[in-house]
């Protein structure tokens, strides 16, 4: 086995554009669950609507890439309030179920060959870079150490992407202090006790949600940003894994959703190089290579149920923080 | 109406016909190769061409059926067309003829064919298959519109019925538990892979095979609530944190069925039956027809059981009101393993009628209809067994027939659309009670 490899391709997901997009989105799903306790199932629909936002306005519209952004951003809020209009009143698990029927919806359109001109169907959309390459202010070469070694468009994608996950959760921290996000933790704990105290429940659910629909947008665009948009990824299984991911740091923090990203998506490298490697050596002799890249996500799957039902509140986490609503 | 449509006279001779010349070679010899192509990464490959007197014809739209994979391709500005499949096997392929120009149509030479817009093709060695058409001037061969929809809703109603199959265990679930099981999905998918198992890899004649299957299901189902949910309920996990253990459940399930029968689509035997023209334009093979009456005999018993057993009356009362029937002397526990037992088996057996239905057994085929079942639940109100069978049957019936006026690759979206718009105007569904909003 190639400990060498193995360890590289791990040490490089740290910061790889992957990482990066699930930990905006990852944050913007805190925001919605973790402090205003919307049980928000269709963040995939926010990350497809942003990197389709980014890749059409280029593509179709001719923008150049930070328009692209803009558009994106602003695709996400209408979503929100489409969304959010019939569905914030509902229950917890109902919320749940509309909006992961809502994200299917989403996904469907996009992956319709109704729409093919736009969307390129079941082909997804690639070719948009150049706009975000010539933006680039690193002189052509490859930069970095080890196994962090990229080109200069490598690294301007994960520059763009750190700088969005540092403002995102200097946004986060500030405004979850303010008394603006007491009043969403509060409605978190108990809506009722924040509707006597006269605060408009659902308004400040709505700008909840927009507030962590753009942060997951962005996790699209960054997603998306250094290859191609395929429609194959906005399943309902992203947004179990984000989910999976935001749990695993800590749903009411600030830096858990980070955390949980990263820590994510280094274990998912490490087992897509090592499994593989040990089935080829040999030690793993009863299944296949293939066999051993789908015994990941078994893994994710067992792994959110351990930590829903042993550590709710996340690594991070509080316990007396992070209750799940009943 | 449809006696134009029956109508299959070919003036082919009048008319210059064109050949319709075939491209696999001709994309593989480098061309620019800018074909509309659905199913892409899909190792195996249909393809054609759609052409007049030589000129191409664009945005004809064609669709590739059979197992289990249903395609709509449209010809590009070459008149190229291209769809990937999953399986080295025969597929129909199908020229939509309101596509084609005004006064054309799809011409048959020898004048035996019928329907010659619709043709077999099978996946040759190389991989892939090219498809070729004749196209003339000539009397187009469509079915008409109520044909067409009375053959829709009985497909529809067989979707419906198979639906409600798994929205009634989901549904008593929730009312009995206040789970919304996403495992549900997974229980589907078990039954057709425990079937798989026994009839194809233990070879097991199918008539003892889905009986045990469904025996199977039902002890996965005791297995699951005795194993995971009952020891969660002591624990006194919200229902927010169960639904999640389920999603998480849901994700190992799927990927351990992946891991056992692969990412490919699996045939049970039997699911080539040919088609039985019953009346007018409506076919069914004699497996539609069984499954079909399966599922109304199933549903009867359980109907039977639930209004009439005394074990059936304890779950409506657990469903009404958990303290109350535990106050009055009903070991809520035993009603809830009941529960479990019974939604399981009807999943495992919904799961076996579906994978004839698709036709084909994936790994993923179960978490494809979770979001119908939950759409039919939701409709026909959550926590009620009958509404849930009505919803179903609407949802089954919603989802075929939408495929008249939008294209079959949205046919899902009406259904998910009902979700939202039950949500907004009815939450509590046709036969709920009004109080799941917050």
């Amino acid at each position: 086995m190639d400990w060498l490899t193995i360890f590289g391709n791990t040490a490089s997901s740290l910061i790889s554009p992957a990482t990066l997009g699930y930990a905006l989105a990852a944050i913007g799903l805190a925001v919605h669950f973790g402090f205003a306790g919307l049980l928000n199932m269709g963040i995939a629909a926010y990350m497809a609507i942003g990197a389709y936002g980014y890749a059409i306005s280029i593509l179709t519209f001719g923008l150049p890439w930070w328009a692209g952004v803009l558009i994106a951003m602003a695709c996400s809020v209408l979503f929100s309030l489409v969304l959010g209009i019939p569905t914030l009143r509902l229950r917890g698990d109902y919320l749940a179920i509309v909006t992961i029927a809502a994200a299917e919806i989403v996904r469907l359109l996009f992956l319709s060959t109704t729409f093919d001109e736009y969307t390129g169907s079941a082909d997804g959309l690639s070719g948009y870079h150049a706009s975000f390459r010539e933006s680039n202010p690193l002189p052509e070469g490859t930069y970095g150490f080890g196994p962090w070694e990229y080109t200069a468009n490598g690294w301007w994608v994960r520059i763009v992407g750190i700088l969005l996950v540092a403002l995102a959760l200097l946004i986060v921290w500030a405004i979850m202090r303010s008394p603006w996000g007491r009043v969403l933790r509060g409605i978190r704990e108990d809506e009722d006790a924040v509707r006597s105290l006269g605060k408009n429940v659902f308004s400040y659910k709505m700008q909840a949600l927009i507030l962590g629909g753009v942060f997951g947008s962005l996790g699209g665009i960054v997603y998306a940003l250094p290859s191609s948009v395929n429609p194959g990824v906005y399943v309902t299984s992203l947004t179990f894994f984000v989910w999976t991911a935001l749990l695993l740091g800590g749903a009411a923090t600030i830096f858990g959703p980070v955390l949980g990203a990263v820590l994510y998506w280094v274990v998912q490298t490490l087992l897509s190089n090592i499994l593989p490697a040990l089935v080829t050596a040999g030690i793993l002799p009863f299944m296949s290579t293939s066999q051993a890249q789908t015994l990941r996500f078994i893994l994710v799957g067992v792994a959110l149920m351990l930590l829903v039902i042993f550590r709710p509140q996340g690594i991070l986490g509080n316990k007396k923080e992070l209750t799940f609503v009943k | 109406m449809s006696n134009t449509s029956r109508l299959r006279q070919r003036r082919s001779r009048w008319h210059a016909v064109t050949f319709v010349a075939m491209v696999g070679a001709f994309l593989m010899l480098g061309s620019p190769a800018m074909a509309d192509e659905v199913g892409e990464d899909e190792p195996f490959k249909i393809s054609g061409n759609v052409k007049l007197d030589g000129q191409p014809l664009e945005d004809v739209r064609l669709t590739v059926t059979g197992n289990g994979v249903d395609l709509e391709v449209e010809t590009d500005a070459e008149g190229q067309w291209r769809a990937g499949v999953p399986e080295r096997d025969a597929y129909t392929v199908t020229l939509d003829e309101e596509t084609l120009p005004e006064g054309i149509a799809v011409v048959d030479e020898t004048g035996e064919d019928e329907t010659p817009n619709e043709k077999e093709v099978e996946i040759g060695p190389g991989g892939r298959v090219t498809m070729n058409f004749f196209i003339g001037e000539g009397e187009r061969n469509t079915v008409s519109f109520v044909d067409q929809l009375v053959s829709r809703s009985i497909d529809g109603v067989n979707f419906g019925l198979m639906l409600g199959l798994a929205a009634v265990g989901i549904s008593l679930v929730f009312g009995t538990t206040g789970l919304s099981n996403f495992a549900h999905a997974e229980m589907v998918t078990f039954g057709a892979v425990i079937a798989l198992l026994l009839g194809v890899t233990m070879s097991l004649p199918m008539w003892i095979a889905i009986p045990l299957t469904v025996v199977v299901s039902a002890a996965f189902g005791w297995a699951l609530d005795a194993g995971l949910w009952k020891p969660l309920r002591r624990r006194g996990l919200g229902i927010v944190q169960l639904m999640i253990v389920s999603i998480g459940l849901s994700l190992a399930l799927r990927y351990v069925f992946q891991f056992f029968i692969g990412g490919g689509t699996l045939q049970l035997p039997g699911s080539n039956a040919a088609q039985i023209q019953l009346f007018g334009n409506v076919q069914l093979s004699w497996i539609d027809l069984a499954s079909m009456g399966i599922s109304i005999l199933v549903i009867i018993g359980f109907a039977a059981w639930l209004m009439l057993s005394k074990i059936g009356k304890a779950t409506r009362a657990v469903s009404d009101n958990a303290s109350l029937a535990a106050a009055s002397g009903i070991d809520v526990d035993r009603v809830v393993r009941i529960v479990w037992i019974v939604a399981a088996a009807m999943a495992g057996l919904s799961g076996v009628l579906y994978a004839y239905f698709r036709p084909g057994i994936k790994w993923d085929m179960g978490a494809q209809i979770l979001l119908l079942v939950f759409a039919a639940v939701t409709l026909g109100g959550l926590g009620t067994a009958f509404g849930a069978l009505i919803g179903a049957i609407i949802v089954g019936v919603m989802v075929e027939i939408s495929g008249l006026w939008i294209p079959s690759d949205l046919k899902y979206v009406g259904a998910l659309g009902i979700l939202i718009l039950v949500l907004l105007f009815r939450p509590q569904g046709i036969l709920g009670r009004r109080e799941r909003i917050g």
